[in-house]
């Protein structure tokens, strides 16, 4: 959701590219092949069919760069002049597989229905035949033809593209901006034009760049064969060929023909892997957690009384050195036994982060650069992310907002629930009993029966995070993504759990009817900084911030429907709008 | 409002197979009808089949049974060909800002779309089109030239109401439109569709599962669950004076930002949800 993150996609895409050293590297190569084919008779004078018959199988001379073969012709002339017949039959399949694949898979996808169905039962049937087989078919019906063997080649490969391109395609015709574009009365031609392909170019190219590797083997394997090219003509598998019925006593010359085969082949692929990665790179983030060092806890000074948990200048910061931006800071706060307490923020304040910090759980790239925790009278630095983890569970639970993506669609809601509680050390019965237990507390009807659904059997997910009975509950957005009538439950049990069990409840959310409805006490947060903290009565009634007033007149319930709404203006923080 | 309805929905069933022979009902006989300038709010929960009543008026779902008539028009099953001019009478809001737009296209490309399919319109009469309509809905003039990526949630709401307005429609399907925005930014696109609809006299079909904003956009409020209307009539009538036990319900639910208040009807909530649980 980073703004300018695509900013013009294609230019940064180059950039991304070109910052991969293998991409470098296999592109350079591929692009030496090129000039090496277009200027074979300069850069290799020697006639490659010249045979010289005083200079048999000779080693890498000043005359003959990588030595002589069987007939005394020169390898290297031999090599060069054979690159365009290779980059040829790679090209032809190529051009075959993209042009059927992506008209087949995109059409397919797009369209669905009938077509769909028919397309795919001919790329099941293309791709159970044996593409081999059938290219030496063709060679006997065509004689020595490459053309058509690599045309063939192309059509049985472009099953396996369309197939691909077809799932790709399938998921850009769900977006939204299709439908909007269909409802502006713009033709299907025009959609998968300008929408559709642009958004699927770089599965294309990464499957196209997969694919030529392919094509480089079998187009060798058929030289190889001497099917194809009648044989004095220089091929790279002709070459190979030749280099292995002299295997024994001179083996030196598999080393050029085989070595530019396989580094060609890799160029190709380490080429598609790059381009994979750099075409994803843009939304998925780095996986790499960095490890921070643990500081060691001082205990704070102002610590009141009776506090489960209190938090003293949190502070996370993310990158480093001169790129390090502030995205919380300072935050302090103090929840007792039984307390509720809301961090209101909109998209940004760094709420979540606040919480997440807690739990040991901030994303990569982000890390506490100050910041104490003092968890039921245990003082911890919250870079101590070992410790973290470890009361995690037990002490401190946490539900998300997604309760679909909270819970993992692979096991059943008995097993998910059962594995937190047999870290507390029970038996099988015990922990059976247990779970039961707890889809009863959270007021699930026909607990036995759901402990044996999945996730997506059932609707929302809270008892995993009390399944360990935490005396602390961070709750991120718990009810964003549900009906407000659902919402209305939760919340009532949330409420009722917290005064049963005692447990203090931190609750993130962005809603200030949520705010009202359950905390005790709230704090208003805005570009990670606390502007005001006080009880919830205070809150809504004397808020003394300007900003706090404004997003409670912003809020459409404060006024008078259909009348202009107040506004927040971003820059100076004056309240616009309201009637003085 | 005494003039002829500008849509009218009469008896819309609309079935979804789930294979296996079952079938899911997502509508099951609704009627209701948007006169000309004005906002209907279309209330209900998930399920309710308020989205698919939406995508159906726009063409986006068949219809199983019923009608649908723009302007006396039946376009239930309009052609393919009928449906591309009606891109410019009928537009759309998403809810979902980020996916509303093609990423890889500039917001010009975006906004140039619902005029495409009138010829007489020149390139320069198109891009005059797009910078008027910009400026309209409070943008810098080289917005066009940009791309989605660089813009916040509710700039790209402004610039997806910007497409929906351009070509000048006569009715708005609005599907959640402030629902992923923050209040801040909520305030500021409801203000201008308000201004939207008032300056060019649109007719709005706004749905929405936030009881507040639709009673402060709404004339007129439709209540659906499980894909029957169970209430409608005059916005203030449906939200102050509730007929219907699951109106009530809903209303009770929807938590009002202010503790002392919100105290009290935690036990309404209770009472109407005992009500619609006797009811169904």
């Amino acid at each position: 959701m980073s703004a300018a993150a695509t900013q013009t996609p294609n230019a940064s895409f180059v950039r991304r590219l070109l910052s991969r050293p293998l991409a470098v590297v296999a592109l350079l190569w591929l692009v030496l092949l090129l000039v090496l084919s277009i200027g074979a008779p300069v850069f290799a004078p020697l006639d490659p069919l010249e045979q010289d018959l005083l200079a048999l199988k000779q080693l890498p001379s000043a005359e003959h760069w990588l030595g002589t073969d069987a007939l005394g012709r020169d390898v290297f002339s031999r090599m060069v002049h054979g690159v365009s017949l290779t980059i040829a039959g790679v090209i032809e399949a190529v051009v075959m597989a993209s042009l059927l694949g992506l008209s087949l898979g995109v059409s397919a996808g797009y369209f669905g229905g009938l077509w769909d169905r028919c397309v795919q039962q001919y790329v099941s049937l293309v791709q159970s035949l044996p593409t081999m087989l059938i290219m030496l078919a063709v060679l006997a019906v065509f004689g020595q033809a490459m053309l058509p063997a690599m045309v063939t080649l192309g059509v049985m490969g472009s099953a396996g593209v369309s197939r691909v391109l077809r799932s790709v395609t399938l998921a850009v015709r769900e977006e939204l901006y299709i439908a909007a574009a269909r409802i502006s009365g713009l033709s299907d031609a025009h959609i998968i034009l300008r929408h559709v392909l642009p958004r699927i170019a770089g599965p294309v190219i990464v499957q196209m760049s997969l694919f030529a590797a392919i094509a480089v083997i079998v187009q060798t394997g058929i030289s190889f064969l001497g099917l194809g090219v009648a044989p004095p003509a220089p091929t790279w598998g002709s070459m190979i060929f030749e280099a292995s019925a002299s295997l024994n006593d001179f083996p030196w010359l598999l080393v050029p023909s085989g070595g530019v085969v396989a580094l060609t082949v890799l160029s190709f692929g380490l080429l598609g892997d790059s381009l994979r990665d750099a075409s994803t790179e843009s939304w998925s983030r780095p996986a790499v957690r960095q490890s921070v060092k643990a500081r060691q806890a001082i205990q704070p000074k102002d610590l009141p009384e009776g506090c489960l948990l209190s938090l003293r200048d949190v502070t996370i910061v993310t990158g480093t050195g001169s790129a390090t931006r502030t995205l919380v800071q300072g935050v302090n706060l103090d929840l007792k036994q039984g307390e509720t307490l809301g961090i209101v923020g909109e998209s940004g304040s760094g709420k979540t982060l606040t919480s997440l910090s807690l739990m040991g759980l901030l994303p990569p790239g982000v890390h506490v650069s100050t910041g104490t925790a003092v968890i039921n009278g245990e003082v911890i630095d919250l870079s101590n992310e070992k410790r973290l983890t470890q009361l995690r569970g037990a002490t401190v639970g946490m539900i998300f907002q997604e309760p679909m993506a909270a819970l993992d669609p692979c096991f059943t809601i008995g097993h998910q629930l059962a594995e937190v509680i047999r870290l507390q050390g029970l038996g099988a019965t015990q922990v059976q009993a247990k779970v039961m237990e707890l889809l009863e507390q959270v007021k699930i009807p026909n607990p036995q029966d759901v402990a044996k659904r999945y996730p997506h059997q059932i609707s929302g997910g809270m008892a995993r995070a009390l399944a360990s009975e935490p005396r602390i509950l961070l709750a991120d957005e718990p009810t964003t993504a549900l009906d407000v009538t659902v919402q209305a439950e939760i919340l009532a049990l949330l409420r009722s759990l917290s005064q049963s069990r005692q447990m203090a409840v931190v609750l993130v959310t962005h809603d200030w009817g949520v705010v009202a409805d359950i905390c005790d006490r709230a704090m208003v947060l805005r570009h990670g900084q606390v502007l005001e903290s006080a009880t919830v009565v205070d809150l809504f009634h004397r808020p003394q911030h300007p900003y706090t007033q404004a997003l409670l007149a912003a809020n459409p319930h404060s006024a008078k429907p259909g009348d202009v709404l107040p506004t927040v203006d971003d820059k100076l923080m004056n309240i616009t709008g309201v009637a003085t | 409002m005494n003039t002829a309805p500008l849509l009218q929905v009469q008896d819309l069933r609309v079935d979804f197979t789930q294979g296996q022979g079952k079938v899911f009902q997502a509508l099951k006989g609704v009627s209701l009808s948007i006169h000309p300038g004005e906002t209907v709010g279309l209330v209900g929960e998930s399920g309710s089949g308020k989205t698919t009543l939406g995508r159906v008026i726009l063409g986006l779902t068949e219809a199983t049974q019923g009608q649908i008539l723009f302007d006396g028009e039946d376009i239930t099953h309009a052609s393919r060909a009928r449906r591309r001019t009606l891109g410019r009478d009928i537009q759309v809001v998403f809810q979902d800002p980020y996916g509303s737009l093609n990423p890889a296209r500039t917001v010009g490309d975006t906004l140039a779309e619902p005029l495409l399919s009138d010829k007489s319109l020149r390139t320069q009469d198109i891009a005059q089109r797009i910078a008027e309509v910009l400026q309209r809905v409070g943008m810098p003039a080289d917005t066009a030239q940009r791309y989605p990526g660089q813009f916040s949630g509710g700039q790209r709401q402004r610039i997806a109401i910007a497409r929906a307005v351009i070509a000048k429609p006569r009715l708005i399907v609005c599907d959640e439109p402030v629902s992923a925005l923050d209040l801040s930014v909520q305030a500021q696109v409801l203000n201008l569709l308000k201004e939207l609809q008032q300056s060019m006299g649109l007719a709005m079909l706004f749905i929405s599962h936030d009881l507040t904003v639709v009673r402060h956009v709404s004339h007129r409020t439709v209540v659906l669950y499980r894909g029957d209307i169970v209430e409608q009539g005059d916005a203030a009538q449906v939200h102050e004076h509730p007929q219907h036990p699951y109106t009530r319900a809903l209303l009770a639910a929807a938590p009002v930002p202010d503790p002392l208040i919100q105290r009290e009807r935690r036990a309404q909530f209770d009472l109407a949800r005992q009500a619609l649980a006797a009811v169904t």
